[in-house]
Order: structure tokens, then sequence, then C-alpha cells
């Protein structure tokens, strides 16, 4: 068995580099995040700033080549992901550590049933036989609120709605109650009726099974609704990082105080004037600018910045930012 | 407001094909009584779920999908019964900006052949006029003119996107429809492009039929609002009013139900049951009733009709018939108090 720490998973200075034709890309560059048990936390950031990589790094998914960790480690319950073996990658996948994409209709087989993918994860990793493995099939499926669960599991995902896709998403990477759960967009290739449905799902689900989250999302709408804490990504690196509470309240990066203004907002009691808007675009990983990525779309940015990036520092108990002036402010 | 386009009672069914002999088996609704006018200067945000028929609305208008059967009037021309040739002289008024700015630019046309394109089918130019008007065109959406030598590739998605919109606006059109304009854009980069259209808006007199699944962006830029669902229109009122006091079960719901980037905000979610019916056969009586919270017998039988129930304010619901109306709290509009429950999630 697993010693459960009280830091369950730990990314330290975490590296992972692309070699592309095009030079290297820094796709995640020195993350450092901790994760609890049980806990929720979040990380946003828009396309590109590494986030879905940094998920795709912790389970060993990654393509090697091109990718390859340059440096830092991948602690759960104290032990070295990045070392581990394939084999022992495979046993902790799917099992321990599991994640859910944002397309499920690419992420299912389509020539297989519903029943066959969901079952296999009972076969493989508990040892089941082939009616217990789909009994227990049925019975998750049942949990995660699809209707006729023994008519369903006979079908192909192609038969399913978007939203019940999702739910034989969950029900497959929730199936060995693992500790952990990445889930990359999770309810962004959803309707808005029915991402309510998989939020709701996800947050009984977590309070039933304990199950820790890293939510990986664009849209902070999402995260204020579900996580404890949260980090905001950019370039590779996290900006900010701060109970969820405290980053909303007094936002200190720039970056995040940009993004908080510049989405639009559908609740009432919230009048929007005119958005603020961030200028100048998203850098790509491939091609970065001198100096601190951020300098040149930040609105206050200072000498220093041009010159040298900051480093994430703790600007308040639990509050850590990355920039020069809100970190010596 | 003077009128610039009115549709009536529009309606597209597409039937569906099967077997050897192709014979039609059955129809899908995918736009059944639409109806709704634009005025100058003003933008209609049209707002619902996927398959809600919202893109085939917007599609309609144009002609570029043939409707079964209404009325659009443009500028007081029945568009749908025009012939060609006057229709391709309507046109230019009319102009569309897709969502995907990947999909809609030729990757082999340089920036200025793509905006040219439309000076070229509609207006007699000489060479040089045309460059100073797709000059002027890129300057108006913040691009530079040196831009119009490279491809479409070289460009991020914002700037893609303004250059489709350099192309809508380029024949200085009245009327621009926008389908999801901003859905594939970076949350950095949509503000951009959103003030960017309502700052054009009010410079070049344009109106817009805003299309988008996206609540929050459908209230930063529409005058007015229509919610749609299986093809009809169940509620239309001022952008303020719908917001502040949704009439209609379904846009109750849809609001409660958005994500909204507060952790402090108390929820009253209302989380509709089950998914979009299909609008190849969708349920008799009112469509929204084996979703809806509020369901009557009478739902069930009888279709509702559109009726305006307060000023500039119609819904698609028996609710508000007869006697009472139904009068929830505004789902978002409730501050926190003491004893709310707390954002949820995790016990760090």
């Amino acid at each position: 068995m697993w010693v459960v720490s009280s830091r369950m998973l730990s990314i330290r200075n975490l590296k992972t580099y692309f070699r592309t034709p095009k030079g290297l890309a820094r796709a995640v560059d020195g993350v450092s995040l901790d994760i609890g048990p049980g806990e929720v936390v979040g990380v946003v950031g828009e396309s590109g700033c590494g986030k879905s990589v940094m998920a795709l790094s912790i389970l060993g998914l990654l393509p090697r080549p091109p990718a390859y960790f340059a440096g830092g480690e991948i602690l759960f319950n104290d032990q070295d992901l990045l070392k581990f073996k394939p084999d022992e990658m495979r046993r902790l996948r799917g099992n321990q550590i599991s994640m859910i994409f944002q397309e499920p209709m690419s992420a299912l087989n389509p020539v297989f049933t519903v029943g066959n993918q969901l079952q296999e994860v009972f076969q493989v990793h508990r040892n089941l036989g082939r009616a217990e493995a789909l009994q227990n099939a049925i019975d998750m499926l049942a949990k995660v609120g699809v209707p006729a669960p023994e008519r369903r599991v006979r079908e192909y995902p192609y038969q399913l709605s978007g939203g019940m896709r999702q739910r034989v998403m969950i029900a497959m990477a929730l199936a060995c109650r693992p500790a952990l759960l990445l889930a990359d967009e999770p309810t962004t290739a959803l309707d808005v009726s029915i991402q309510a449905q998989i939020i709701e799902l996800m947050t009984a689900l977590k309070e039933e099974l304990d199950t820790a989250i890293l939510l990986i999302t664009h849209d902070l709408g999402v995260v204020a609704e579900i996580t404890r804490r949260v980090a905001v990504m950019y370039t590779g690196k996290i900006m900010e990082e701060a109970p969820t509470l405290d980053l909303f309240d007094a936002p200190l990066h720039p970056y995040t105080r940009g993004l908080l203004t510049s989405i639009p907002r559908a609740d009432a009691s919230f009048e929007t004037e005119s958005l603020t808007e961030i200028k100048g675009v998203v850098p790509s990983v491939a091609a970065l600018p001198p100096g601190y990525h951020f300098e040149p779309r930040c609105p206050e940015a200072i000498d220093i910045c041009r010159a040298q990036a900051p480093a994430l520092e703790e600007a308040r108990p639990g509050h850590r930012v990355a920039c020069w002036r809100a970190a010596h402010a | 407001m003077p009128e610039l386009l009115t549709v009536q009672n529009l309606v597209k069914h597409f039937p569906v094909r099967r077997g050897f002999l192709g014979r039609r088996t059955a129809v899908v609704h995918a736009v059944d009584d639409v109806s709704f006018s634009l005025g100058e200067n003003e933008t209609l945000g049209l707002v619902g779920e996927s398959g809600c028929g919202k893109t085939t609305t917007g599609f309609s208008i144009l002609r570029l999908i043939e409707p079964t059967s209404g009325e659009v009037c443009f500028r007081g021309e029945n568009i749908l019964s025009l012939p060609p040739e006057r229709l391709r002289h309507l046109r230019r008024h009319m102009q569309i900006v897709f969502q995907d700015p990947f999909g809609s630019l030729n990757p082999r046309l340089t920036v200025e052949r793509v905006i040219e394109e439309p000076l070229l089918n509609h207006e007699d130019l000489s060479g040089a006029e045309r460059r100073i008007r797709v000059q002027e065109a890129l300057v108006m959406v913040g691009l530079l003119p040196e831009h119009m030598t490279r491809f479409p590739h070289e460009f991020s998605g914002g700037q893609r996107q303004r250059i489709c919109v350099a192309r809508a606006l380029v024949l200085r059109p009245r009327l621009v429809i926008g389908d999801e304009p901003v859905s594939a854009l970076d949350v950095s980069v949509r503000a951009q492009v959103l003030n960017l259209m309502i700052r054009l808006q009010r410079q070049l007199n344009l109106s817009y039929l805003f299309i988008s699944h996206d609540l929050a962006v459908i209230r930063y830029v529409s005058h007015r609002v229509g919610v749609m669902y299986l093809g009809q229109i169940v509620e239309l009122a001022a952008t303020k009013a719908l917001y502040a006091r949704p009439l209609h079960p379904y846009t109750w719901a849809l609001l409660s139900a958005v994500p909204v980037p507060d952790p402090r905000r108390a929820r009253q979610r209302i989380i509709l049951e089950g998914d979009v019916p299909s609008p190849m056969n969708p349920p008799a009586g009112c469509r929204f009733h084996p979703r809806c919270t509020e369901v009557k017998s009478i739902c069930r039988e009888q279709a509702p009709i559109m009726r305006v129930v307060e000023d500039n304010h119609a819904v698609r619901c028996h609710l508000y018939e007869d006697g009472e109306p139904w009068n929830p709290a505004p789902p978002l509009h409730r501050k926190p108090e003491a004893g709310d429950k707390q954002p949820k999630g995790g016990n760090a």
C-alpha cells in the first residue's frame, strides 16, 4: 500500500521541454505545485501555457522524444514518478492516478462498447473476472448518473450524447477510486446545462470518494465553482498561486487581474461597462521574448521586468506571485 | 429604431434520407417558426445550446441554406423571393464572420487577396483603388497595411479573426452576422475582438446578429437577446431585462448554470435533467416540457405561443397565460448571506 503523506503530489521545479525543428520549446519551465489528499486545485491558463503538458508529464503520457524532462521531480506519495519504469507507471495509471480529457469522443475507443472499455479497468487493475467486472462497470455507470446502465454497457460511444460520454469517461477514471484525478478541460466541449451537470457530478463524487482533483481549464468560472486553490500559468511558468478566494478577492499579478477583468460575465448583479483588454497575444513557447515573458503585454512593467524574470515568491501567507512589483509592494 | 431586418415565421426542415432509394424517413426540425426583427445600429444576440438552430437561422437569413418557408425582409425586400441577380446585389449589404478563423481563410491566398475578393465580386474598382480599400479595412480592424502581403498562417487566432472582420466590412455592409466569432479565441484575446466589433458598430452604423452559446459574451455585446431551444425562440427581451429577470424556465436554468468567476457567489442552481432532445422528433406540446421544472399538464399537450408579457419582453411559455405569473427569484442576483454554503472543494 501507498503511504499517504500530507503532500500527496508534489511537483518540484518540473521542466518538460520539447525538441522541435524550430528549436527548443520550454512547455513547462520550472513549475512547483503541491496537492494534498482530497484537495481540489485548479490550473488556469490560455492555450499553450503548458497546463496540459504538465498533466501529461505526471502520467508519463508524453511521447519521448520529442519531449524530455530537463529537470525537476514529480513526487507522488514521496516517490518520484519521473524515475518509474513503464510497467510501474502502467500499474499506477488508471489505478492511483487517472485522467479525463476534454473531448470524450476521441478519448473513448469507437469500436468497443462502453461496457467493454469500462470492464477492462476492473480486469486489469483489480484482477476481476469478466462477469464480475461487467457488474462493477454497470454499478459505476449508475453512480455517475447514466440512466439504464444495463442497456448502456452494450452501446458504442457514438450512440451516446456528449454529456453521457463524459460521464462514461468519469466512470472509467474513478473506477479504481484513484487518489488523484487529473481533469483536463472536462467541461469545455459541453453545453452549459450539461456542463452544470458534470460539475455537480464531479463535486459529489469527490466528496464520496475523497479523490483529489487537479482541474486544468481556461475557464475562471469553473475554477471559482469547485477549486480551493488555484495556480495561474503563462508560458510554462506559474505566475500566481493562491487560495481561490484570495485570488479572486485580491489578485496580485497583472496577468491575473487582466484575465479577471477581460472576461464578460452573465450574472446580473455584476455590471460590465467595458472589458479591459490584455494587449498583444500569447507568445509561442518556441519563440519567447527575452527577459520576462509577460513584460511586453504587461501594463505595469518597469525596467527590471525587461531584464530579468521575477521568481515565484510568497507575498502573503499561502499566496505566491511572480511579479517584481507585487512581491515587493 | 427603423427595422433593417425582419424575420417572420422562418422554418427550415432538413429531410433525413435513408436506404438504397434515399427515401425520406424523417425530418429534422432545425428552425421552426422563428420571428424577430433587427433595427439599425442594433445588436440582437441569439443564444442557445448546440442543435438549437441558431446557426441555421443565421445561414437562412443570408440564404446560405435555403429556408423551407417564412419571410426574411431586408430593408423591406423579401430576400426569399428575390431573383438571383437581385439577391446578389443585396448580399453586399449582408456579411458574415464565422467561428473558426483557421478554417474560414484560404491558406493559399495572401491577406490582400482574401480581403479584396468581395470587392472584385461587387465593385468595379481599379487595382490601386482596391488596394487602398484593403489597407483601410486592415487599419480599421487594428492591423497594419503591410500585413497585406502575408499569409493567414503567419497570424495568431485573434489576428485572423480581425482579418475575417476586415473581409466582412470591406464592402461597408449594413448587417453583419457573427456566428460564434470569438468562441475559438483565447480568453485574453476575446475582449480585444469584442471591443473591436462594438467600436466598429458605432463607427460604421452596423447592425449585428450575434450568434453564440456563451451567455456572458451575448450579454456584453447585445442590445436585445433571443434565447433559442430546439429550433424556436423561447424568450426575446432587452438584454438587461432578460438577465435580471428571465421569464422562461429554460432561460432561468441556463443563467443559473453558467459558471461565474466569483467564488463567493451563493448558488441556487437549477440543474436541467437529461440532454436536449433530438430535433428529429421534438417533444409534443411545449418542446421544453420533458426538462422543465415547472411543467404543468397543459405543457404536454399544447404548444405555447410567443406572447408579449411585459414591455418588449416576449416569452413562449404556458406559465404566463393566465392568473398569477410565475415569479422566481432572479437566479444570479442574490448576494451571499451568512449561513450560505462556502464554495466546495478540498479540505486543505
